[in-house]
């Protein structure tokens, strides 16, 4: 084709195994000069294991890498980074305590004799923020900054290098709206300047709307490679997925049955002390999704904590089918059927290095059926596991893999076999589809709907609007360890509820 | 069949064989440099430590206080603890069979299993309140561990003079024969070398260890918390009984080290001055044996075995102690950098594989 | 050949040794810097027929090990001596720990030596029982007493010594003041301590005796602390009975005596103005081991060892007293005491042992 630009990135025949596993199997990909290229492709599926090859942290086990017409060896992110290739990651590695033009320093300071030239450094640092709109204080501290504002010191670090190729990994997961609008326009600066992008993502919209090429990988393999601007997001999705999905999954209508979860005047945080919980009023029942609507911080993990027996309310009741169960432990409120998929499963949902099958009894291994009196029959336990990872579709090899081999989506799939599985009569889901893609997601959607139409009664918590919207009976919005309202997504809208959010009634005015 | 393809794996199986390869090579290195043949010692080692029925039994007594505190340190690890304080166990579990086994005068039937059950106790208790200061106050544990060796060891002293000790002597009383695990007639068919029932107990230790942790669903919570503690909260677990119940099977472990010491070996117990290091040692059989059981087994023979044969190379070859140290510790070295030895084991272990491939197509 | 690579892990190997030393150092090498060890015991004493040349002749160390500069190291230096003299053959071996002690004695015992040593009261009951089963082995033990018809035990009249260098700690103190630094409180070491009082009393009713048991052989740093505690305290010279922890007594008064102050400090067991110098070395209460151990050795090689018998060597028998030479000791106090020591031999005086 006449008038195309420079190929800069050329990936031939790129093959990378694991133990048991292809995740890079053959692919090719070319990646033009000034272009936005978006890699897509389910959890699991081989983009971060490609691009780490990239970017030197594995080795291809065969196929070349080209840079600008030359074919590279890249042993080391320090060789990539002399090639001008930089890397934004999903979490970020910034040194907390430090200033941002600090961090930008770590590792290439410039020096002025024997000490640190922090005055270049600032300069530079303010130079290539005003360039590409970065909008960065180089001497604000880390820990200071929101995290969008620490996504672009990744970027700037890049620049600061002498990028002139960057990937971003899932750069959008962890922003709010209006930065994940400011991260694109932010991508489009940089193209502007002649910088090419490699943007890895699950998020159909965002490919739409700012790459030119995508790039879609299944399992390991290109499926296909196609110029944005000539598909749409239903073809995308089936490309990826292999099979055609729904977006909007189908809300079962079920008249609410008995109240199973009553919360009355939770309060955390007593006298003087800042309350983290504010007099919180919620009845969920049964057959009910109730989603909690709020903004990241507002006392989401608080409440949560003291359903889940982590934290101790100071005062105020917590009623689980007319009983009380205020600041009872962990394990007696499991027993009492409460079930709980968190919001970090790493952290809090799953033990890595356990196998699968050890995970998916996590709060269950007590039971009589594995294993009687002291004993833990791990045979029992694997024909258990075997069952739940056919039935929820869980990808791994085997029960015995560890849980840290697998995807974060078949991760997320064992969490949810495991916690519905438990038969729970309340279901507290804190951002069940964070970090999944499209066919993932689809998928706890569909069994959270299930769980509701058996009965369960289902607290929803989630940063993502559209998730509340689609699945929720009730929304609550929690500001400020407040209930600022309850609405009915049917007859609200996301302006409303935004207000709310943000800690407005109904009735406020204008700004404040 | 694959349980046991878990733990022999060619990973666990090769690098520390490498690990010991390349320690017994620096020795030999260091031995060639100071000027002394390398070849003869290993052999006197081999010697020492197999030449005669006496040496075996005395090297299997020299094993079993290594296998009992590199139990003790392994299972805690396991849980998600580094029990330094072995030491300090090791020498409570002597001062409780030695009060038992001298104060109390009951059948031999009796007297015998408790003054182990005692001192197993004084063990576990120990180490349980370095547990209930984890749990409750947050006190790190290899602080607070390592405090209690001193304590341990200055109380114990306190204990045998108070109570135990023998007139002008630096030793309590014997125990009584009554409270005696030595087994007479195994050696006297040893020639007279220290036999008792510790390494069976050491090795039934280990299969108790295998077992708590992998079969008993007390097991899966200590593992669970020692794993990812805040997983484990979630799940219902209590951490804080998690963190004392391990620190209490750490600590009789170790204090079963020291039982057998003043039961089997001494027979009484020693006013020392320092810790005799079994503590320390159990630490690095314990690494060297990857904290499992089967591992720490063999890890132990294989100090035991260096540790006791060391005095061959000096008898016989003429090499200083030191040298025999310096092997042992080039070994847990290896061990403890075990990143260096996959390196090098790795690319034998790829192309092996490769050639399997093509075995196969 | 990557030989980068192999010297590389021949560094690290060393590093590794030095990281374990010192992390299990524990009792068995703390305080020797040096490595005498290395020079091994293998008999190169050639030329000429000798008496002793068909001897070989063992020795047992405890947890001090060889290098521990007290009698472990003075018996192995005797023994060196003797090698040299009479063409026997000897070597040691050291214990790692308590229980090395018997498997250590019987590798020399089985091996056909004819006298096998053991240095130390810890010797007792590792001594007895390998006596006990070898009855034809010959075994001789030093501090102790076992009461075999083969063992030959040697101890010393410790009081008579430290009652002497008590009489010079009375003549030369100036501020009435003395110190006694003990290692564990035991009944040997209390042994030091009775003397050293009997002596300063003899000689200076007016001075007192300050006393302190730091509880360790080897705790140098405990035992430093405590000297400081008596200097300040005004006691201007300070005798230790404790070992390596010693050391710490000779650290103090050598930073004492950098900062302009004069202390003194006597020795133990050796002449250890030797090792820490005249500067603040008053004097030493020596424990001839060496002249044990050749007295016992040479009495095997002249086929009169004398078996189940105890050896006390006191001042009559020349097994305790001052160093030959002292420089810091004017003619009047070496006359006094030489005073006592003849009225300690005529039994004029009798030295208390508590």
């Amino acid at each position: 084709m006449m008038g195309e630009p420079e190929v800069i990135v050329e990936l031939k025949g790129i093959t990378k195994r694991f133990p048991g596993i292809v995740a890079n199997d053959s692919i090719d990909l070319k990646l033009r000069k000034g272009e936005i290229h978006a890699l897509l492709g389910e959890n699991g599926a081989g983009k971060s294991t490609l691009m780490s090859i990239l970017f030197g942290l594995y080795q291809p086990d065969e196929g070349e890498i080209h840079i600008r017409g030359k074919k590279a060896v890249i042993d080391g992110p320090g060789k990539a980074i002399s090639l001008g290739i930089g890397m934004v990651h999903q979490h970020f590695k910034l040194v907390q305590p430090f200033t941002v033009a600090e961090n930008i320093m770590l590792g290439a300071e410039p020096v002025k004799g024997v000490s640190l030239d922090y005055r270049t450094a600032h300069d530079k640092v303010r130079q290539i923020s005003d360039q590409y709109g970065l909008k960065v204080d180089p001497k604000a501290k880390i820990e200071d900054i929101t995290v969008g504002m620490q996504q672009r010191v990744e970027i700037l670090k890049t620049l600061y290098r002498g990028a002139d190729i960057l990937i971003f990994d899932e750069p959008t997961a962890v922003l709010t709206v209006q930065e994940i609008r400011e991260l694109m326009q932010i991508l489009r600066n940089l193209t502007a300047e002649g910088k090419s992008i490699i943007l890895i993502t699950h998020k159909l919209a965002e490919i739409m709307e700012v790459s030119d090429t995508v790039t879609v990988i299944r399992r390991g393999k290109v499926v296909d490679t196609l110029r944005t601007a000539e598909t749409n997001e239903e073809e995308l999705a089936e490309k990826m997925v292999g099979r055609s999905v729904s977006f909007v999954p189908l809300k079962k209508e079920r008249a609410p049955g008995e109240v199973v979860l009553s919360v009355e005047g939770l309060t955390v945080g007593a006298g003087k002390e800042k309350k983290l919980l504010d007099n919180i009023n919620l009845t969920i029942r049964e057959g009910e999704i109730v989603g909690l609507a709020g903004v990241d911080g507002n006392g989401q993990h608080e409440l949560i904590e003291v359903l889940t027996g982590i934290r101790k309310a100071t005062s105020g009741r917590v009623l689980l089918n007319g009983q009380d169960v205020t600041n009872r432990q962990t394990r007696a409120l499991m027993d009492a059927g409460i079930s709980h998929i968190p919001e970090d499963r790493h952290k809090h949902g799953l033990v890595l290095d356990f196998t699968v099958s050890e995970n998916i009894v996590l709060g269950s291994y007590r039971d009589a059926a594995f294993g009687k009196g002291i004993f833990l029959d791990s045979k029992a336990v694997e024909k258990y596991a075997e069952k739940l990872v056919g039935e929820y579709d869980v990808r791994t090899p085997s029960v015995q893999n560890k849980a840290r081999s697998l995807s974060g989506g078949n991760q997320q799939k064992a969490i949810i076999a495991r916690e519905l599985e438990r038969g729970p009569r309340l279901l507290i889901a804190m951002q069940p589809t964070r970090g999944l893609d499209v066919g993932a997601i689809s998928f706890v959607h569909e069994r959270l709907l299930q769980a509701k139409a058996e009965g369960k009664a289902i607290l929803l918590i989630s940063f993502e609007l559209d998730e509340l919207f689609n699945l929720s009976d009730k929304l609550v919005v929690i500001f400020d360890g407040q209930i600022m309202g309850e609405a009915n997504p049917a007859e609200t809208d996301g302006e409303k509820l935004g207000l709310m959010m943000a800690g407005k009634t109904m009735h406020a005015e204008g700004r404040g | 069949m694959d349980k046991w393809r878990n733990i022999f794996n060619p990973s666990s199986v090769f690098v520390p064989l490498g690990a010991i390869v390349l320690g017994l090579i620096s020795g030999a290195v260091i031995m060639l440099l100071g000027g002394y043949n390398p070849v003869d010692a290993y052999q006197a080692l081999f010697e020492k430590v197999f030449g005669s029925p006496y040496d075996i039994g005395e090297t299997i007594r020299t094993i079993t206080p290594l296998l009992f505190t590199g139990l003790a340190v392994g299972f805690t690890y396991r849980a998600g603890l580094f029990n330094i304080g072995a030491d300090g166990q090791y020498i409570m579990g002597m001062t409780g069979a030695a009060i038992v086994g001298i104060k109390l005068q009951l059948p031999w039937f009796i007297h015998a299993p408790l003054a182990v059950l005692v001192g197993a106790l004084f063990g576990g208790l120990w180490a349980a309140l370095v547990g209930y200061l984890k749990a409750s106050r947050g006190v790190n544990e290899v602080i607070s561990s390592i405090m209690l060796n001193w304590i341990a060891l200055y109380l114990s002293n306190y204990l045998l003079r108070a109570l135990l000790l023998e007139p002008g002597q630096q030793r309590s009383y014997f125990i009584h024969e009554s409270a005696s695990v030595s087994i007479g007639w195994l050696s006297r068919a040893l020639e007279n070398a220290r036999m008792d029932w510790g390494i069976f107990i050491g090795l039934i230790g280990a299969v108790v260890f295998y077992f708590l942790l992998w079969r008993t669903k007390q097991g899966y919570e200590l593992r669970a918390v020692g794993l990812n503690p805040d997983a484990a909260r979630y799940a219902g677990i209590n951490i804080k009984s998690s963190i004392v119940k391990s620190m209490f099977i750490g600590g009789v472990f170790a204090g079963l080290g020291g039982v057998f010491e003043v039961l089997g070996v001494f027979h009484y117990q020693v006013l020392s001055a320092a810790s005799s290091g079994y503590g320390f040692d159990g630490i690095a059989v314990a690494l060297l044996g990857g904290n499992h059981p089967v591992g720490i087994v063999f890890a132990s023979i294989l100090f035991g075995t260096l540790t006791y044969g060391s005095a061959g190379m000096n008898f016989s070859a003429d090499v200083p102690t030191e040298i025999v140290r310096i092997v042992i510790g080039a070994v847990i070295f290896f061990v403890a950098s075990h990143g260096i030895i996959q390196g090098i084991v790795k690319p034998f272990l790829a192309s092996r594989r490769k050639l399997d491939r093509k075995g196969a197509a | 050949m990557k030989n980068m690579k192999k010297s590389s892990f021949v560094v690290s190997a060393l590093l590794a040794v030095i990281l374990v030393l010192s992390a299990c150092g524990g009792g068995s090498t703390g305080g020797n810097g040096g490595n005498a060890g290395t020079n091994n015991g293998a008999g190169n004493a050639q030329g000429g027929t000798k008496a002793g040349e068909n001897f070989r002749i063992g020795m047992v160390t405890d947890r001090g090990g060889v290098n521990d500069k007290s009698f472990n190291q003075t018996a192995w230096e005797a023994l060196k001596q003797l090698e040299g003299d009479t063409g026997a053959k000897v070597k040691y071996l050291e214990s790692k720990t308590d229980a090395d002690l018997i498997p250590n004695m019987n590798q020399f015992i089985k091996d056909g030596y004819d006298l096998t040593w053991g240095i130390g009261f810890l010797f007792e009951d590792a001594a007895k029982t390998v006596a006990e089963q070898n009855p034809d082995a010959k075994i001789a033990v030093i501090d102790t007493v076992v009461d075999l018809p083969n063992v030959e035990s040697v101890t010393f009249a410790e009081h008579e010594g430290s009652f002497l260098v008590g009489v010079v700690a009375g003549l030369t103190t100036e501020t009435n003041k003395v110190g006694f630094v003990g290692g564990m409180e035991m009944p040997v070491i209390k042994k030091f301590e009775a003397g050293f009082r009997a002596g300063v009393a003899a000689a200076n009713p007016d001075a007192k005796v300050l006393v302190n048991y730091v509880g360790d052989f080897n705790k140098p740093d405990q035992a430093k602390v405590a000297a400081s505690t008596f200097y300040n305290d005004g006691a201007d010279i300070i005798f230790h009975a404790a070992g390596g922890s010693g050391n710490g007594v000779f650290s103090e008064a050598k930073d004492r005596a950098k900062s302009g102050k004069k202390v003194w400090v006597i020795g133990v067991d050796k002449d250890q103005a030797l090792e820490h110098g005249d500067d603040v070395t008053l004097t030493s209460m020596i424990k001839k081991v060496d002249q044990a151990v050749l007295r016992v050795s040479n009495d095997l090689i002249a086929g009169e060892f004398k078996g189940g018998e105890v050896t006390v060597l006191g001042l009559k028998e020349d097994g305790v007293g001052l160093p030959e030479t002292n420089k810091n000791l004017t003619d009047e106090v070496l006359q006094q005491v030489e005073e006592f020591k003849q009225k300690i031999i005529n039994g004029e005086i009798t030295v208390p042992t508590k």
